[in-house]
């Protein structure tokens, strides 16, 4: 994939300011800073686009966060020189009932499963070894070291995934709150590949004025981070939810390839290169490359209602 | 065939709303023309596996075993024999 980082970023850059400025007439960018790589990322577009005096990074950690998530959000706005606020979620999460009503339902499925055990849910198929269907397996760990796993039932998986929707909708809100006090607007940090394949929360994670890295590929993301010289430790971390309480990568989460593979093929098959050569040239089978562009469409289609605003009669 | 009517009609119920504007082929597949999505394919196997009293082992969730009428009572048969 040829990719011109140094370009690609003063492009940005230039967007954001515009979009910003004009289309916008806002003063500044809050971002919700994650610690992780596409946060990182648009903060530093934000940076460049309209100094670092008019950026705010809002660190919102929670309970179940990965303390290094706080400290790379840290190094990240130190690095960068922006202003960061901390706000814990924890009790506004605990308000909503978040915690207990994902419990509840986890305890339904894993009935030794305590609060303080760790929980994540994770996508058992990997379309490079062989057809699948999309379906979310739950895990529990208890410190000792027992493990159990088992596949989600429908009424379970929903209220799971409704109550840990909670944690990024209240970031949203947050991240308003924050951005209203300013008179900035809030800057999104969703990537091509959580938009088009529905990796995200809508009106939560997916709540935002502009996204300047929505149509770039996760791979381009890490190359615009070298390009903008984010912190090597934030480059270095394996993209992860931070939203379970179990350690889940992205990978194991939802996309279940390199992002590497993922992303080469998708971005070959949009520029119309046949099965048979994206298979030659990255010496993969041609069922294998089928079998992930499949898993792609299916994803874009049975996503595409988080991508609809609000349907209106015409 | 009394699992293939039971089939069709739990789709066309539960997942066309009884829309009498679109045929559901037997061969048709679920995921290719959008009738079922990957929340669908767990109500899906909850049905299959209320009403027929059988046990969906987690190998068994491939396309080939679910993704249509025919697959699905092919699916069905095989596990009740």
């Amino acid at each position: 994939m040829s990719f011109d980082a140094k370009q690609v970023a003063d492009e940005l850059a230039a967007w954001t300011r515009n979009q910003i400025i004009h289309t916008l007439k806002k003063r500044g960018a809050v971002i919700g800073i994650s610690g992780g790589i596409d946060s990182s990322v648009v903060a530093a577009i934000c940076v460049r686009a309209i100094g670092a005096e008019r950026v705010t990074g809002i660190a919102m950690p929670e309970k179940d966060s990965s303390p290094e998530s706080l400290k790379m959000a840290r190094e990240l706005a130190d690095k960068l020189n922006i202003e960061m606020v901390v706000e814990d979620m924890t009790t506004g999460l605990e308000g909503m009932g978040a915690y207990r009503r994902r419990d509840e339902a986890v305890k339904k499925v894993f009935p030794e499963y305590q609060p303080g055990w760790d929980f994540k849910i994770t996508l058992q198929s990997n379309p490079l070894l062989g057809d699948s269907l999309n379906i979310f397996r739950g895990t529990v760990a208890d410190k000792k070291g027992l493990v159990l796993q088992k596949r989600l039932p429908l009424k379970e998986y929903l209220q799971i995934v409704a109550a840990s929707n909670m944690k990024q909708r209240l970031r949203m809100t947050m991240l308003y709150y924050h951005a209203e006090l300013r008179n900035y607007v809030v800057a999104g940090t969703g990537n091509k590949n959580e938009h088009e394949l529905g990796f995200f929360v809508k009106y939560g994670d997916g709540g935002s004025d502009l996204g300047p890295i929505l149509h770039l590929y996760k791979t381009n993301i890490f190359q615009l981070a070298e390009e903008l010289d984010i912190p090597r430790d934030i480059i270095s971390r394996p993209p992860t939810t931070d939203t379970y309480p179990g350690e889940v990568t992205q990978e194991e989460f939802f996309y279940r390839l390199p992002f590497a593979t993922l992303d080469s093929i998708w971005e070959a098959f949009e520029d119309g290169i046949s099965v048979q050569h994206i298979a030659q040239n990255l010496n993969l089978k041609q069922e294998q490359v089928q079998r992930v562009i499949t898993d792609i469409s299916q994803k874009k289609q049975n996503t595409e209602y988080l991508r609809l605003p609000p349907l209106r009669v015409r | 065939m009394i699992e293939k009517e039971q089939i069709r009609s739990f789709i066309f119920k539960n997942f066309m709303f009884n829309d009498n504007s679109r045929v559901l082929k037997d061969n048709e597949s679920f995921l290719n023309s959008g009738i079922i999505d990957s929340t669908g394919v767990l109500e899906l196997v909850s049905f299959v596996e209320e009403t027929f009293n059988i046990q969906v082992n987690d190998d068994e969730l491939i396309p080939e075993n679910l993704d249509s009428v025919i697959q699905l009572v092919q699916f069905i048969q095989n596990k009740k024999k």
